[in-house]
């Protein structure tokens, strides 16, 4: 299954609103919130028991811009982690995001934060989307007192209550039976949000999350299983390990779509399209198929069981951030240097949070039998 | 008077001969014992007894009177009911009390409970409160720790506890650990029961002792109730606890009979209760193991002997309060359970004990548990494989004997 998908039709603009767009600087934002934008997905979706969402969108520079300086933050944040990892800052497992940036934001871009997210141990970003900050998110990694879960998660139990966000989970698939609960309380609330529960392509073959597909389908519960299919289960690719990898295919009387996870307007049109479909018909997948740079882990140097040619072809061809980058340019929505400022900015951002993320304690002894039991019950 | 074991009902997996022939010895013993009057023993489990220490056993969270005294309870009615009818008291007190209560389980809405514990339920608060699952308690119960980090308060009923080994991931990762790695921000106030124990010749998967297994997870509570009355005030502190909470029920005690308070009580889940004081020798037990041990008790105080009997409730963590006094007083400890040998509560009791209390100890701790084999079939193998009247006997003559 090829993984390089031509985007040529990214780069012509389409129907560019008024001519007077053109030449515009992006720091005379007097009117950019009303321009409109259509742009079309690279590919378009491919539904399983289901119409699939139109692949023609509307945005505007704004929304263009801010892709951008979210997903240059996100991805510079790994970037960062990868650096402090080899410092020997980071211990244990850290499993990095890059590439994948696309569904964190596209995601985000088309919900609310109270519906609920819910992903596996791949949780940085989704963080950072849900309203982490770097500090907390660094803190966190290095096991310091300001860390999101005060030092004692660590990078894979990441969690952000008033975002939204129920992490942050260490065992492949437990997170899919979760997620099912939390939209099983969105239900019983009658709440009109949804919850998404992210997965990976290794945990689309546990059991827990065919049995949970089964209750949300059987109680039409608002939840939508979100499978990132980015090609390989550690160090086994989906074809060896899955007989069919047509993960949006697998929840059989399930409806499902297949999104191009690296295309933010992709990911926000099915996760709009798919919230508005589970708050009437209960649950649907959709299968985001995304590429992550970065082994498994820093553990694992991700050349063992995948050709560099592959990385590098992906990154040339289908990079998030760069098919941003080329839709800004070509909309002269800004230029060049003012794109390159703001990977600047990121780049400084990330650096500011590190550093005060250094100067945050370790977490006292005394935190080692905090929150065992909610205070005032039990041993503390 | 606690009484034990009228004909059990539609309850599918146990078998339908319970009717009360002398094999039973407990119960015929038990029977002759409630005549005996200046009887020197069982403190009835509703709290009365000799001691001075009424008011602790029910502690009250909640107390509708300003004085919680359970001796209040000889002078009113109160009413009589079955254990698997307490339970059911305690939860639909729950459910009456805050919405955000719902149950999930197998066969617990539609069917009423295979243990009946939650009959009547789902015609009063509907399908989605008492919820009928598929047979998937990995995911249900990953369903109900989801459910809980948003603040619903879910009781998972494990049909019999053996099936939640399918569900250890979630119960010990998620349920358990969540507070913690969360760093606070996440409680998860569910409610895990379910019957478990060696039954009437189940077979080895449907007689096993969870509590062995649960006991090392960080961050749930463990209890265990014996009695009615203990039942339905442990359910009702376990609902409101913001703590997960396991709460291990027996297969062959929901039919024991008792006369509860008529007004609203809780059991303080990091209690043990006394259930026999004494000066001799320090009995610990819980479940159904206690009643082997009354038993023996009766044997014992014959012989001349004065055994307390402590029913040590909270699995996870100890009441070593009211462990340590009851060492403190008699200097001698047996402990009987129904876990095997290895790795059982008891064997973490013993640890806890011989730790704290070392130097009040006149001899080693004895610990009398199931034998480290799965329960065979045959019912004569089955009794051989737990504690019997008999041995408890037996170990206490020969502990005081040091």
């Amino acid at each position: 299954m090829s993984l390089i998908h031509r985007s040529s039709g990214l780069l012509k603009p389409l129907a560019a609103g008024p001519a007077s767009l053109l030449r515009r600087p992006f720091s005379s934002a007097t009117d950019d919130d009303a321009t409109k934008i259509t742009v079309e997905t690279s590919v378009p979706f491919t539904g399983h028991r289901i119409d699939p969402p139109s692949r023609t969108i509307d945005t505007t520079p704004k929304e263009l811009m801010t892709f951008f300086v979210d997903m240059a933050r996100m991805r510079r944040m790994e970037i960062a982690a990868d650096s402090l990892y080899k410092s020997k800052l980071i211990r244990g497992f850290c499993h990095l995001y890059d590439g994948q940036e696309a569904v964190a934001v596209g995601m985000e871009a088309a919900i609310t934060r109270k519906d609920c997210i819910i992903t596996a141990y791949r949780d940085h970003c989704i963080f950072l989307g849900r309203g982490g900050t770097l500090l907390e998110a660094f803190a966190e990694l290095m096991g310091r007192k300001a860390g999101c879960s005060k030092g004692k998660g660590g990078s894979m139990h990441f969690y952000k209550k008033d975002g939204g966000f129920y992490g942050g989970h260490g065992i492949v698939g437990a997170q899919v039976p979760l997620g099912c609960g939390l939209a099983f309380a969105q239900k019983y609330s009658k709440e009109d949000h949804v919850t998404f529960a992210l997965y990976g392509d290794g945990a689309a073959n546990q059991g827990q999350l065919f049995e949970a597909l089964n209750m949300a389908a059987l109680w039409d519960l608002p939840a939508i299983l979100v499978c990132e299919n980015n090609h390989y289960g550690m160090g086994t690719a989906e074809w060896r390990a899955a007989k069919s990898p047509a993960y949006y295919k697998r929840g059989d009387y399930v409806p499902g779509l297949k999104v191009d996870g690296m295309d933010v307007f992709a990911v926000k049109q099915a996760c709009k399209f798919a919230k508005e479909h589970v708050l009437k018909n209960g649950p649907i997948i959709l299968e985001m198929d995304t590429y992550r740079y970065h082994g498994h882990s820093m553990s694992d140097p991700g050349s063992t069981y995948r050709t560099r040619d592959e990385i590098s072809g992906v990154r040339q061809e289908r990079d998030p951030i760069e098919r941003i980058r080329k839709l800004i340019l070509s909309h002269d929505i800004a230029s060049e240097k003012e794109l390159k400022d703001i990977e600047k900015k990121a780049r400084k951002e990330v650096d500011e949070a590190i550093a005060q993320a250094k100067e945050s304690p370790m977490p006292e002894p005394s935190e080692l039998f905090t929150n065992v039991y909610v205070k005032d019950h039990g041993v503390e | 008077m606690a009484s034990i074991f009228q004909a059990v009902g539609a309850a599918r997996a146990l078998s339908s001969s319970n009717s009360f022939d002398s094999k039973k010895f407990y119960l015929t013993s038990r029977e002759s014992v409630s005549e005996r009057k200046g009887s020197i023993f069982v403190v009835r489990s509703d709290g009365r007894m000799n001691s001075g220490r009424v008011d602790k056993l029910v502690t009250n969270a909640v107390a509708t009177k300003a004085d919680s005294a359970a001796a209040s309870t000889a002078s009113k009615p109160g009413h009589e009911l079955l254990l698997f009818e307490a339970l059911r008291e305690g939860l639909e007190e729950e459910m009456d009390r805050d919405p955000r209560v719902c149950v999930m389980g197998e066969d617990v809405g539609h069917y009423g409970g295979s243990y009946k514990v939650t009959k009547g339920l789902a015609p009063k608060y509907g399908d989605l409160r008492v919820l009928d699952t598929p047979i998937a308690e990995n995911s249900f119960t990953g369903m109900a720790i989801g459910a809980a980090m948003t603040g619903l308060r879910p009781i998972v009923e494990g049909m019999n506890m053996g099936f939640l080994l399918l569900a250890f991931n979630q119960i010990s990762n998620n349920c358990g650990m969540l507070h913690y790695t969360s760093g606070g921000q996440f409680t998860i106030p569910v409610v895990i029961r379910g019957p478990g124990g060696v039954g009437r010749q189940l077979g080895a998967e449907h007689s096993q002792r969870l509590e062995s297994y649960f006991q090392s997870i960080p961050g749930i509570q463990m209890v265990a109730c014996s009695t009615p009355y203990n039942a339905k005030g442990l359910m009702k502190a376990a609902i409101r606890s913001e703590n997960p909470v396991i709460l291990f029920e027996h297969v062959l005690l929901y039919n024991l009979k008792e006369r509860i308070p008529d007004e609203e009580y809780i059991c303080n889940l990091e209690e043990a209760e006394m259930v026999r004081p004494g000066e001799h020798i320090t009995i610990l037990t819980y479940s159904r193991m206690r009643y082997h041990v009354m038993q023996a008790a009766k044997t014992l105080v014959n012989k001349g002997y004065d055994p307390e009997v402590i029913d040590i409730r909270s699995l996870k963590p100890f009441d070593l309060h009211t462990i340590g006094n009851s060492v403190k007083k008699t200097h001698r400890v047996l402990i009987v359970e129904e876990c095997m040998r290895t790795g059982g509560i008891g064997a973490s009791l013993t640890a806890a004990i011989s730790e704290n209390f070392h130097d009040y100890l006149d001899a080693p701790i004895v610990c009398l548990s199931s034998q480290d084999v799965p329960t065979p079939y045959a019912g004569t193998l089955e009794e051989f494989t737990i504690v019997q009247p008999a041995q408890i006997v037996t170990a206490v003559e020969q502990l005081c004997q040091q």
